[in-house]
């Protein structure tokens, strides 16, 4: 069995291969000793091939896993091997976010990753639900239900978080403050899409990609290209990494 | 060799235990050597500076004493990073007391040779490091380039032996941080601002040679004597000398595969700002007959099958390894350095055989003017150069490293990004500073543009 590990800043993902098909997986919040967590997460496929990815994918190393791959090479393997048409992969992570140019054989041929702070992360937005008192799955459905044009201008997470507060008190309905803050996390994407520059098909993956604001945000600002999103984007990580795993496997043996 | 030590540096010092023992310092026994009495007639923050002393020490011993198969010559140099503030102080302090001016900078655009030709010593001064960037931003704004912060906070925190050793400070205008910061520090060091132009006309160059003319005044006003002719031809010499083995140096890194890691070479980089620099030379000779052989073996640092990687952008003063540290970990090497501490230092040399003073500062200015920072408009050589050495040094990709708030490198980058795109380079952009927090982000950058490049 090949196993890859998605060891990432607010989750661990554990995707399961075996046979030439995803047999299990699993997503578990990130805690303290997180090998620790993993461990557990992986005993029940023993004896396997482990694959690690990730933020966490050194530590993952010195404890099971053979090898390592980063997260951006494993998003580009995982969504090429569910969504073959795709040209660009859009990686939302908890930490940061990675637009993915890929070829025709799924290889990656550039990419953009916005360094040193959270503007157009996962955190980001947890940390504007936070204090707009949304549920984080509530979060992205709130922000569709806005029609109103109002604008974050700052990219910093703290000044940002400023600027939120203050439209709180002037009033301003907090579904209005929420689609501005995906807008915020939307456009940072669409900078770096233009700056690596994209296909006709953008798929997502991450965590991220479960927001349907954000993704519908890219959608409507880009023309004639398609927007996917794969059935199950926090796993794609973990699945390129498994499928590493098995091509390493084979040609070692 | 002779001419270098009536300065009275001690020869013991360096060079016999080298002699007697031949061999690279082991991790264990690493340290950076202590002077608190003369940290304290410098009037340094002695209980402080020691502290950043082990933490330098340490350091060095995990990113440089960890790696395996180093050429046995790069001893001199660990002795040189041992002495960085002990032996190497001494030395400066000694030219100075017997009337020999000390000047400290922080850009390769110094007129050197005017200053050794006075019998004066010229010292990089320290500006690599995060730990004096809160004394810095005591004072200065806080979102300004990382290099001239650090360098600031290290005379306002007093941390620096060479900031308090030296005479005056050579401060130059090629960014307006640097050129406003001049005016703030003047006020604790004396601080000497020459103009460098921003374009490369004829009225530039004019201006440029009185510019040197004119620093050379103000070298001989603190030397207390006149500059001669048969003195300037000697220190072009010497110069030219050590730019040479500079040039031999990365000349055989360049071999595939390459006989030396990225973070030897750049160490032999950075010391060259604050060596003496005939017996600096001569140790870079000594050390490139090492790699010769080393060559001939066949002996590959890290072995032959290592990505190459070229580094390119701004200068990495001491002890700023953060990204040669990343690249190597992640089992590539890098093979060539298009900075200021690298190749923009030793690329050119001057003509040796002018025979009166006006013709050798005219030379001198030429020489000059031909490194390509990127303070210049247009700097269309610089783009030139980029793929001159990437091509030269076989490499297999291009990093461009640039500080946060550097402007003109910051914009320049675009340039050498769409060169790199049109001649099918593998490129990346990696901008920071030196704060360890973006380390994880990095490291994911560099492994991933490694997986890249392999395929």
């Amino acid at each position: 069995m090949f196993v890859g590990v998605d060891l990432g800043s607010r989750a661990i993902k554990v995707a399961a291969w075996q046979g030439g098909r995803l047999v299990d997986y699993k997503v578990r919040e990130s805690g303290f000793e997180p090998h620790r967590q993993v461990e557990e997460m992986i005993q029940e496929y023993d004896p396997c091939t482990v694959m690690a990815t990730g933020y966490g994918r050194h530590l993952v190393k010195e404890y099971f896993a053979y090898e390592v791959i980063t997260e951006i090479k494993a998003h580009a393997l995982g969504i090429h091997a569910v969504l073959p048409e795709a040209t660009t992969v859009v990686d939302i992570g908890g930490q940061d976010s990675k637009v993915i140019s890929l070829n025709a054989k799924g290889q990656v041929v550039n990419f953009q990753m916005n360094d040193k702070c959270a503007a157009g992360t996962g955190r980001f937005l947890e940390i504007m639900a936070a204090s707009l008192a949304y549920p984080l799955g509530e979060f992205g459905l709130a922000a569709l239900d806005s029609d109103q044009e109002v604008q974050i201008n700052s990219m910093c997470t703290v000044f940002a978080e400023s600027e939120v507060i203050s439209m709180k008190n002037r009033g301003v309905p907090r579904q209005h403050i929420a689609r501005a803050v995906h807008a915020s996390v939307a456009d940072c994407i669409l900078s770096m899409l233009n700056r690596v520059g994209y296909g006709d098909t953008i798929a997502f993956s991450g965590g991220v990609a479960n927001n349907p604001c954000i993704v519908e945000m890219v959608r409507r600002s880009l023309d004639n290209v398609r927007v996917i999103v794969p059935e199950n984007p926090s796993i794609i990580g973990a699945l390129g990494a498994s499928l590493h795993a098995q091509s390493q496997g084979r040609a070692t043996e | 060799m002779k001419w270098l030590f009536r300065y009275g540096c001690s020869e013991e010092l360096f060079l016999k235990r080298f002699e007697e023992e031949g061999k690279i310092m082991n991790a264990e026994s690493f340290e950076i050597k202590a002077c608190p009495e003369m940290w304290k007639d410098l009037g340094m923050d002695v209980e402080r500076f020691d502290k950043m002393r082990l933490m330098l020490g340490e350091i060095y011993r995990k990113t440089y004493l960890t790696q395996k198969n180093r050429p046995v010559k790069m001893a001199y140099f660990d002795d040189m990073v041992a002495e960085i503030h002990g032996g190497r102080i001494k030395e400066i302090l000694a030219a100075k007391a017997e009337g020999h001016p000390v000047i400290g900078t922080f850009c390769v655009y110094i007129p050197e040779e005017v200053v050794l030709a006075a019998g004066g010593v010229c010292v990089g001064l320290c500006g690599g490091s995060q730990g004096s960037i809160p004394d810095a931003e005591k004072i200065l704004p806080r979102n300004i380039c990382p290099m001239v912060k650090s360098a600031f906070g290290f005379k306002a925190g007093r941390i620096c032996p060479y900031f308090q050793a030296v005479d005056f400070v050579y401060g130059e205008t090629t960014c307006d941080a640097k050129k406003k910061t001049w005016e703030i520090l003047d006020t604790m060091v004396p601080t000497y601002v020459m103009e460098i132009p921003q374009m490369k006309k004829q009225s530039d160059r004019d201006m440029w040679l009185s510019e040197v003319k004119e620093f050379k005044a103000k070298v001989e006003e603190v030397a207390g004597k006149e500059v001669t002719v048969e003195e300037l031809k000697k220190a072009v010499k010497v110069m030219n000398g050590k730019r040479r083995a500079l040039q031999r140096l990365n000349t055989l890194r360049h071999t595939k595969p390459t006989p030396i890691s990225g973070k030897d070479v750049l160490l032999v980089e950075q010391i060259a700002f604050y060596d003496e620099p005939v017996r600096f030379a001569s140790q870079v000779n000594e050390l490139c007959d090492d790699l010769e052989q080393r060559i001939a073996a066949g002996e590959a640092v890290p072995g032959k099958d290592a990505v190459r990687i070229m580094v390119a952008g701004v200068p990495m003063a001491l002890p700023n390894w953060k990204l040669h540290h990343l690249v190597e970990g992640a089992g590539a090497v890098i093979v060539n350095e298009e900075s200021c501490i690298g190749t923009r230092y030793y690329k050119d040399l001057m003509a040796e055989d002018a025979q009166d003073m006006e013709t050798i500062l005219t030379d001198l200015t030429k020489r000059y003017m031909n490194i390509d920072c990127s303070c210049f408009t247009p700097n269309d050589e610089r783009i030139d150069q980029v793929l001159k050495e990437y091509r030269e040094s076989q490499a297999d990709g291009i990093i461009h490293y640039s500080l946060q708030f550097c402007h003109t490198y910051n914009v320049e980058e675009i340039r050498i990004r769409e060169a790199c795109a049109r001649e099918g380079i593998p490129y990346m952009f990696i901008e920071s500073d030196y704060s360890p927090e973006d380390v994880g982000q990095i490291q994911t950058r560099v492994e991933a543009f490694l997986e890249q490049i392999r395929g």
